[in-house]
């Protein structure tokens, strides 16, 4: 059986995020986008490889990313993700 | 210790602007504390004024904030009394170059055992994006709307022709490298001094064509270039760039270590007269 891949949880605090877009911009996996009103989402958590890249760079330290337990990878495969 | 464990949560969100660079020193910061297992009631985050004078604000260390420019001044007392201590002065370009750069050249001349990081964003940020000593010759700020006629000093040559133990910079498009630099500093026994590139993208990037935050990650991501690379650059190329990473120091004694000396020829008795170093 071939390994599972890995699953990440990308969480925003959106009460510490300003919305400056260098998530957005920077991630690899092109996890975030911009929403209408130029607001930072978690579009694609289900790309994330885990690089901490946005944790590191986001300047209101309003991002954590953090490996899925298996029920919540599991979880999130039932959702389509 | 978590990174997360040495941040004041009940201050969050951060006070600084949209995009603004500090907050990226600051989780660095806090990751190379973790890294290093430091206890935070043996570390003293000193601050003066100034956008990153209020990082104090969100460090569960003990902390003395200052007056303008005077963090060293204050950082080198408690270093000086108590020597088994960690002690970070925290300060922006205008603390740490401009009215503090007397403190800058003496402390790294003394060599005390402190960490000076310095959040240069090229300009006075909190007062409404004046130029500071790091605006680069050119530069639009608000007090030089033609071009700023005078040139920025080079914090990093300044400090290490001082007599800094080690001298580093990074930018805040270099989160990682940031971090380790921070690790190598703290762990450093004499003067350390970390100059981190920060964007303000309010009134520096405004002011120079570069407002989008991310813009002026990716400015920072292309003029940093590592030391190594950076020395073999023709001449035309190094124009509008600069080296990051480890950038020069010396392997004098701290000052802890000398003035212990000093201290116990003084207990020994009086009228013996200390040997005088020859290292400069």
């Amino acid at each position: 059986m071939a390994k599972a891949k890995k699953r990440f949880r990308v969480t925003l605090n959106r009460a510490w995020c300003k919305d400056c877009g260098i998530c957005v911009a920077f991630c690899p996996a092109k996890v975030f986008e911009a929403g209408e009103r130029g607001e930072a989402l978690v579009a694609r958590e289900e790309d994330c490889t885990g690089c901490q890249s946005c944790v590191l760079r986001c300047p209101d330290l309003a991002l954590e990313v953090e490996e899925a337990t298996p029920s919540q990878a599991a979880e999130a495969v039932t959702h389509g993700g | 210790m978590k990174a997360r464990d040495y941040l004041i949560e009940e201050a969050m969100p951060l006070f600084w602007c949209r995009g603004c660079g500090n907050g990226i020193i600051l989780h660095a910061l806090l990751r190379a504390l973790a890294r290093l297992g430091k206890s935070r009631e043996e570390t003293v985050v000193v601050t003066g004024i100034g956008c990153f004078g209020k990082a104090d604000d969100y460090i569960r260390t003990h902390s003395i904030h200052g007056t303008h420019g005077r963090a060293l001044a204050i950082a080198t007392g408690v270093k000086a009394v108590n020597p088994g201590l960690t002690v970070l002065a925290l300060m922006g370009d205008g603390d740490c170059a401009t009215i503090g750069g007397n403190h800058l050249i003496h402390a790294a001349r003394r060599n005390i055992g402190v960490t000076a990081v310095v959040a240069n964003n090229l300009n006075y940020g909190m007062t409404g994006g004046q130029f500071s000593a790091t605006t680069p010759q050119g530069a639009r700020s608000s007090t030089s709307s033609f071009g700023n006629p005078e040139s920025g000093f080079d914090l990093c040559r300044l400090a290490g022709a001082a007599g800094a133990a080690l001298v580093a910079r990074a930018t805040v498009y270099h989160a990682a490298l940031l971090e380790s630099l921070l690790v190598e500093a703290i762990s450093c026994p004499g003067f350390s001094l970390v100059e981190v590139m920060s964007s303000c993208p309010v009134y520096y990037g405004r002011y120079n064509g570069i407002p989008d935050p991310a813009a002026m990650m990716r400015w920072w991501q292309e003029s940093a270039v590592p030391a190594s690379r950076y020395a073999e650059l023709a001449p035309e190329e190094k124009q509008g760039r600069f080296p990051i990473g480890r950038l020069g120091g010396s392997d004098r004694p701290a000052f802890s270590e000398r003035y212990a000396r000093v201290q116990e020829a003084a207990q020994a008795g009086a009228g013996r007269w200390i040997q005088a170093g020859t290292d400069r």
